[in-house]
């Protein structure tokens, strides 16, 4: 064995610990879970529920039989990464297609390199995009939205495509939307990544914690902001106003939750902000021409892929070293 | 033998028979496979063609026409009676761009049959085409009864789940093929009678 | 070595694919159905014996310098030869392979095992070699190819477990399924090796 554990810098750890961030991280997404529970009921609270133990079971599972190691669920990064995932999918989703992308999450995405801080891509958007891409039909139909006051907390509900789905298929239907719909969730859509101020509550809390830091996020609306708005201005007819991609899909909920996880992004703020910039630009280029509608999970897991790369460009700063 | 030294004459030799002799074997295996393979290709067409004319009469002559872009194999009885055209047919308006069909038309104008020939949809999604379920629900229909357009737009055909934008390309490419089998009818009929 | 070993080799200690990670181009992207990744191991076994048996033959009559571009035309020979044989009378999955049975040339195991064996060794355990290599290819892509095709198609040899639209894990039939299926299939391979030579 070695001696010692070497490791990238910085080496100088800050006080806070893994469950004391992912503690913060669960506080940020409760806005978002009720805001769910509120829309789908019985359906949001089954799925988030399942999603996390799964996750957390995996974990276990792999670290005491298979490793042999001493289990780290305690951490309560699997747990963030339950409820991350079953935002990321249509709340009506059969729920051994829940179970297969949390052991896709923990089992190949995040044991089989290592564990926690070994991990390239972010879990939970692994488990996602396997999903997507394995059961299109089932990833792409969302339920409709009703309150649960309407139709009952187990009210089956009625499915339909999202706003970015209806989008690739003409740019006409868009005009049924409202922006307001989208501020308070009440649109179609994976279901966490309704409700825009549910989240954005959750991103700003993060940012006075200091967990994530504020220029990941900025960047990102930022280019999607005005790539998009280039588009419309060329062509009105084809390309949609730029305000509605900043609220579709789930580019709030990547931007604030998943491009900031510590693990995969770069370490200094120019590499985030190149990192950003770059997930920005994959997601408008996938949302406008590519074969899916939403492209902020492959922008991401595309991005991720490119960290080690930013990670050699931009070092930190050494510590007590002058320029 | 001994190892041959690496002389230039030695590498030439060695190069010229190793390449002529391949040569020849190759060209001996091209003679030998050639009819097999013209054969293999034309049992191909005749198979697709088959394929969506199934059910009808025997074919017993097949003619190719190619009239505005699309490629008419018209088929006829024995008696030079006309039995219907398979019709290769595209539309460009797919979700991953060009998608190919054959389309099997009776000569009283009813789909017999539609067959997928080159796709390149999302796999999972419009890709589902080629299921019997979907392909499979023209079969027997007259476009003079039968609106082919996805019942979103206000026709007939059954879309795929998730998938409209496929579902419509297909239901276009079948309407292009039936359609251009209306205009082009009577010349068919008469193409047989005057063998 | 004896000959039998000689043979053995190829099926699991050396085994082209789970082993010497050799001819991944043809394996990831051929192993779609258990079919198609038995035929591309098949055609690939064939080449191996083939250009094994005539390389060691002229293994005195090639000069050392000009033994690579020999050796490519010998091989390039023989998989021209099995790409019209294909052609002809099996129409169906040379449609489907496609592009990858000319690039069987280019499969680092063939030129591998003719630089490697065929070149320094007698006609009869060079062709033991190139079948027992060629059968360890076949093995693994048959096996991967079973994987992929039961999870991604919900069927095996081409024999339908499951309806046609049920929910089967799509994404083991394409490009990431393959990456996925290989690199778990190596690790489980590497665990049975540790533990057989850990006892």
């Amino acid at each position: 064995m070695n001696q010692f554990i070497i490791s990238g810098s910085p080496h100088v750890h800050g006080p806070e610990s893994t469950r004391r961030i992912m503690l913060d991280v669960i506080i940020a997404l409760t806005p978002a879970i009720l805001v769910a529970l509120y829309y789908f009921g019985w359906y949001a609270l089954r799925l988030t529920v399942i999603s996390v133990a799964a996750c957390v079971l995996t974990e276990w599972l792999i670290q005491k039989y298979l490793l042999k190691v001493p289990t780290t669920v305690g951490d309560l990064s699997a747990v963030v990464t339950g409820i991350l995932l079953a935002f990321n999918v249509p709340a009506n989703l059969p729920v051994w297609m829940i179970i297969i992308g949390a052991v896709v999450s923990i089992g190949i995405a995040k044991m089989s390199f290592g564990g926690l801080g070994h991990n390239p891509f972010n879990p939970a958007l692994v488990g996602r995009v396997f999903l997507l891409v394995s059961f299109p039909t089932a990833m792409t139909t969302w339920p409709q939205v009703s309150p649960i006051f309407e139709k009952g907390f187990f009210a089956d509900a009625i499915t339909g495509p999202t706003p970015l789905g209806l989008l690739k298929e003409s740019a006409g239907n868009i005009d049924k939307m409202e922006v307001l719909d989208m501020l308070i969730g009440n649109r179609g859509g994976a279901f966490g990544e309704m409700c825009a101020i549910a989240l954005i509550i959750g991103g700003i809390y993060l940012i006075a914690r200091r967990v994530i830091d504020v220029w990941t996020p900025l960047v990102i609306f930022a280019t999607v902001f005005a790539f998009t708005g280039v588009c419309y201005l060329i062509d009105p007819t084809t390309y949609i106003s730029p305000i509605y991609h900043l609220f579709y899909g789930g580019l709030i909920l990547g931007a604030f939750f998943m491009a900031t996880d510590m693990v995969t992004s770069p370490m200094t703020t120019c590499g985030k902000c190149i990192f950003a910039f770059g997930i920005g630009v994959i997601t408008v280029v996938i949302r406008l021409w590519g074969a899916y509608p939403e492209g902020v999970s492959f922008a991401i897991l595309i991005m991720n892929a490119l960290v080690p790369l930013i990670n050699r460009g931009f070092r930190p700063k050494r510590f007590g070293s002058k320029k | 033998m001994a190892k041959k030294e690496s002389t230039l004459k030695n590498m030439l030799i060695a190069l010229l028979v190793i390449t002529v002799v391949s040569g020849g074997v190759l060209g001996f295996v091209y003679n030998l496979t050639k009819p097999a393979i013209l054969q293999a290709d034309a049992n191909k067409n005749l198979a697709a063609i088959n394929e969506v004319l199934k059910g009808s009469a025997d074919i017993a002559s097949t003619e190719v026409k190619v009239i505005d872009d699309l490629t008419y194999n018209l088929a006829y009885s024995a008696d030079g009676q006309f039995i219907g055209a398979a019709i290769k047919t595209f539309s460009m308006n797919g979700f991953g761009g060009k998608v190919e069909l054959m389309v099997g038309v009776l000569e009283n104008g009813n789909i017999n049959k539609v067959s997928v020939l080159s796709q390149a949809e999302t796999p999972g999604l419009g890709a589902n085409m080629t299921n019997a379920r979907f392909i499979g629900q023209f079969d027997g229909k007259n476009p003079s009864n039968y609106s082919l357009k996805v019942k979103k737009d206000g026709g007939d055909v059954d879309a795929i789940t998730a998938a409209t934008i496929s579902s419509r390309a297909v239901a276009e490419a079948v309407k292009r093929a039936t359609d251009g089998f209306e205009a082009n009818r009577t010349q068919f009929m008469k193409g047989g009678n005057n063998e | 070595m004896s000959n039998w070993k000689t043979f053995t080799k190829g099926l699991l200690k050396e085994n082209p694919i789970l082993v010497l990670l050799l001819g991944c181009c043809p394996t990831l992207a051929t192993t779609t159905s258990a079919i198609n990744g038995m035929s591309m191991g098949l055609a690939t076994t064939f080449v191996l014996i083939m250009s094994n048996l005539s390389i060691s033959l002229l293994k005195n009559f090639i000069p050392d310098k000009v033994r690579i571009p020999c050796f490519i035309v010998v091989i390039a020979s023989f998989v021209t030869v099995v790409q019209l044989v294909m052609q002809a009378y099996v129409p169906a999955i040379y449609e489907t392979l496609g592009l990858f049975i000319p690039l069987i040339v280019v499969n680092c195991i063939v030129l591998g095992r003719a630089e490697a064996f065929a070149s320094k060794n007698p006609v009869w355990p060079s062709i033991l070699d190139g079948a027992g290599m060629g059968l360890g290819f076949t093995l693994a892509l048959t096996f991967l190819g079973s994987i992929r095709e039961i999870l991604g198609s919900g069927s095996i040899f081409n024999w339908r477990f499951l309806p046609e639209d049920a929910n089967t894990i799509l994404i083991f039939v394409l490009a990431p399924g393959a990456f996925i299926a290989l690199g778990y299939l190596i690790a489980v391979v590497n665990k049975v090796k540790k533990s057989r030579t850990s006892k």
